[in-house]
């Protein structure tokens, strides 16, 4: 009793000085305070002559501009778009085309990654020279010269529009891009589209279900023909009570170019097989040394089981070795993340060329719209080692480590 | 890379240098004893370096022609090449002293980016380029065509201006360089290439085969060219645009650079004023009296530099249209020197 009175209080002050003064307790306190404040203060200073400067020499400053009306159009954009929208509307058009390629980039990347990694360790001898060969030359090419070859490539492949190679008379390609169907919502989507929706949630259901019926009654469920007959089942009958989802529109061929489906322009082909090629090479050499990294034992213990090799790693070795695979894959993300910006090489349209490239030239304000954009990389950035982290910690939670 | 470490120049210049740096640079380009010059990363005709990397062009003969005129030596010059659009930000941030890179003079340039268009070195317009196998007659014809362009120029939004007032549809597919878009355009990726004419017909002679390209006959905006200085530096201004000024008058007055000797004895009043002989016109600029000399020794006037660069004497071949003096037809007209 007489000690836990008297413990608390000293401990705390003691605490709070360490963590605000470090070794030096108040006077490093002090000192810590002062430095932040020096450079406030030069911040500030910058800031109000930079500010003063560009008044000086009458060059526009301020946000005002994101209000003014673009004026130009844009090749690929998920969200509605046309020349009369604002820079603002711009801006996001960039940045869901910059993250269009940063989501399926990373996608790609990682499988293609895994895949050669596996292939690397694979003991057959040509799998693994092949695979070898493949992390070796792609890593050793700057990932600019590979943009231009596979866009250049990709367009010299290609026939031109009126000699387009028909895919079933549905479907068209062409150096214009992969021209598909395009559906158009009907009567019935919205019943179609949450029909899926309960499907998706009941397979979750089940997954979860399932799982503890493993752990707690050692029963092994099957549960994919559920699973399917769910996700297939349902929408059905959403269909056949509320009518049809969608009806399709077919591309068809007027004057320079097909009307009508939807088209993945080749801009965005080049730029994702060439940032998933190149991430790849370095993902495979990540997951290869995670992987390397997992004791021999573990692998000769799962197949002395009895279990296929396949099986093993997927359920003994990949575990374990993500804990020393993710930290510099996140990197990786990242790394194809910032890459992206390389686009405007080939004339995809993401952030850095509708933003940092037509709306500065065509509004001058550099300061703001660099400032904009870097900020959007680091939030980018920032998001994508968040999701990462939050991974690791689940994952060495179910680690126990 | 490039265009971040711009503009942090700019946003460190623009935050540390104590006061904006006006009235100065006149005093800072004799001290530093070369002319800083934006130029284009190479538009065959207005500024493009040879084999031998010299810079050669209507746009690198106003650069000449003011280091002549303020060193007497149209070779103390540092070109530094820009893309489109990182122009305005090394011009902005000091690097460059005067952008003399096909520039087009529209009121939002001359404002808000904190700089001045000095004159009109070349008025052109823009135009189509397509290949002569789609049989195009005309741009009216051009509906759901994909049209290749430059970013960070006027273009874009002639572009889309152009084919929203003709109610046609069409797809933009935008590149950083003029090399670039080429490529694309070379590869079938677009059926158009548009930029200024002028830069059609320059763009045309890198093509394979140039025979089977054709500029179209519409031209769809005004596009008038010149360099560009810094807001704040009247003095400077004066000079860079009293120098293109006197490369047209000298044409007026047919002074070429072969007779610049014999026409500077002239005794008629207007060739005295203007090459110093009467007065002191040229120290009121802040330069010499012989300005006007050295810079039609330099480069010539305003005719021979167009010819020799994009006219009948060079590859490009365009005839001299707008760009002809006021009395012969065309709308070039200068201020007189006196």
């Amino acid at each position: 009793m007489s000690i836990e009175a008297r413990s608390p209080p000293p401990q705390f002050a003691f605490r709070l000085k360490r963590a605000l003064g470090g070794r030096a307790g108040w006077s490093g306190f002090f000192l810590q305070v002062l430095f932040a404040l020096v450079l406030v203060w030069i911040g500030y200073e910058i800031f109000v002559n930079a500010k003063a400067n560009l008044e000086n020499q009458r060059i526009a400053s301020g946000f005002g501009f994101l209000n003014n009306t673009a004026g130009f159009d844009v090749s690929q954009s998920l969200i509605p778009y046309s020349g009369s929208d604002t820079y603002t509307r711009v801006f996001l058009v960039g940045l869901v085309n910059t993250i269009l390629v940063a989501v399926i980039g990373i996608f790609f990347a990682t499988l293609i990654g895994f895949i050669v990694a596996l292939g690397r360790l694979s003991p057959n001898w040509l799998i693994s020279r092949v695979a070898g060969g493949y992390v070796e030359l792609i890593r050793n090419l700057p990932v600019l010269f590979q943009m231009l070859f596979w866009y250049l490539a990709v367009l010299a492949a290609l026939p031109g529009p009126r000699q387009s190679i028909s895919l079933f008379g549905v479907s068209y390609l062409n150096n214009r891009g992969l021209i598909i169907p395009r559906p158009i919502g009907e009567r019935g989507l919205d019943a179609f589209l949450i029909a899926i929706l309960v499907a998706i949630v009941a397979w979750v259901i089940l997954h979860y279900y399932a799982r503890r019926q493993l752990f707690q009654h050692g029963k092994a469920m099957r549960i994919w023909p559920y699973v399917l007959g769910l996700l297939i089942g349902l929408p059905l009958l959403a269909t056949l009570i509320f009518g049809v989802p969608f009806k399709v529109e077919l591309p068809e061929l007027k004057g320079f170019n097909f009307a009508g489906g939807m088209r993945v322009i080749p801009e965005f082909v080049a730029l994702v097989v060439a940032l998933s090629t190149y991430t790849a090479a370095f993902i495979a050499e990540i997951v290869r040394a995670g992987i390397l990294s997992v004791h021999t034992g573990q692998m000769e213990a799962g197949l002395s089981l009895g279990l296929s090799r396949g099986t093993v790693l997927r359920l003994i070795v990949v575990p374990q070795a993500m804990r020393v695979i993710l930290p510099p894959l996140t990197n990786q993300y990242l790394n194809l993340t910032k890459n992206s910006s390389l686009a405007v090489a080939i004339g995809y349209p993401d952030l850095v060329s509708v933003f940092a490239g037509t709306t500065l030239s065509q509004t001058g304000q550099a300061i703001e719209i660099i400032v904009i954009t870097m900020g959007v990389y680091l939030a980018l950035s920032l998001f994508t080692s968040a999701i990462m982290s939050f991974y690791n910690w689940r994952l060495s939670r179910s680690l126990g480590t | 890379m490039k265009r971040v470490s711009l503009v942090l120049t700019l946003a460190l210049a623009a935050g540390f240098a104590a006061q904006s740096a006006s009235a100065q640079t006149l005093k800072a380009v004799k001290d530093r004893g070369q002319l800083s010059c934006g130029v284009s990363q190479g538009l065959p005709g207005f500024s493009s370096p040879d084999d031998k990397g010299n810079w050669t062009g209507i746009d690198v003969d106003i650069c000449r022609a003011i280091a002549a005129a303020i060193f007497d030596d149209p070779t103390k010059i540092k070109f530094v090449p820009l893309s489109a659009k990182d122009r305005f930000t090394a011009l902005q941030s000091g690097e460059i002293d005067v952008l003399s890179r096909n520039t087009t003079w529209t009121l939002s340039r001359d404002t808000a980016l904190g700089a001045n268009f000095t004159g009109v070195t070349y008025y052109d317009g823009q135009g189509f380029l397509v290949k002569k196998s789609l049989k195009v007659n005309s741009a009216l014809e051009l509906s759901s065509a994909s049209v290749c362009v430059q970013t960070g120029t006027t273009t874009e939004q002639n572009l889309a201006d152009y084919f929203k007032g003709n109610n046609m549809k069409y797809e933009v597919i935008a590149f950083t360089s003029a090399d670039e878009t080429v490529k694309a355009y070379e590869a079938g990726r677009c059926d158009v290439f548009t930029s200024d004419v002028s830069q059609l017909y320059a763009e045309r002679l890198k093509l394979a085969n140039p025979a089977d390209h054709v500029v179209l006959p519409e031209v769809i905006s005004k596009e008038p060219l010149g360099p560009m200085v810094r807001h704040g530096d009247d003095q400077w201004f004066d000079i860079v645009k009293w120098v293109l000024f006197a490369m047209v008058d000298a044409e007026e007055l047919g002074v070429t650079q072969k007779n610049t000797d014999e026409m500077a004895k002239s005794d008629k009043p207007d060739l005295k004023r203007a090459f110093g002989t009467d007065g002191n016109l040229g120290e009121q600029l802040g330069l010499t009296k012989d300005w006007f000399g050295r810079i039609i020794k330099a480069v010539g006037n305003y005719g021979e530099s167009y010819d020799r660069n994009v006219g009948s004497g060079s590859k490009l071949q365009i005839s001299r249209g707008l760009n002809n003096l006021w009395n012969k037809g065309g709308i070039q007209y200068a201020p007189p020197i006196r």
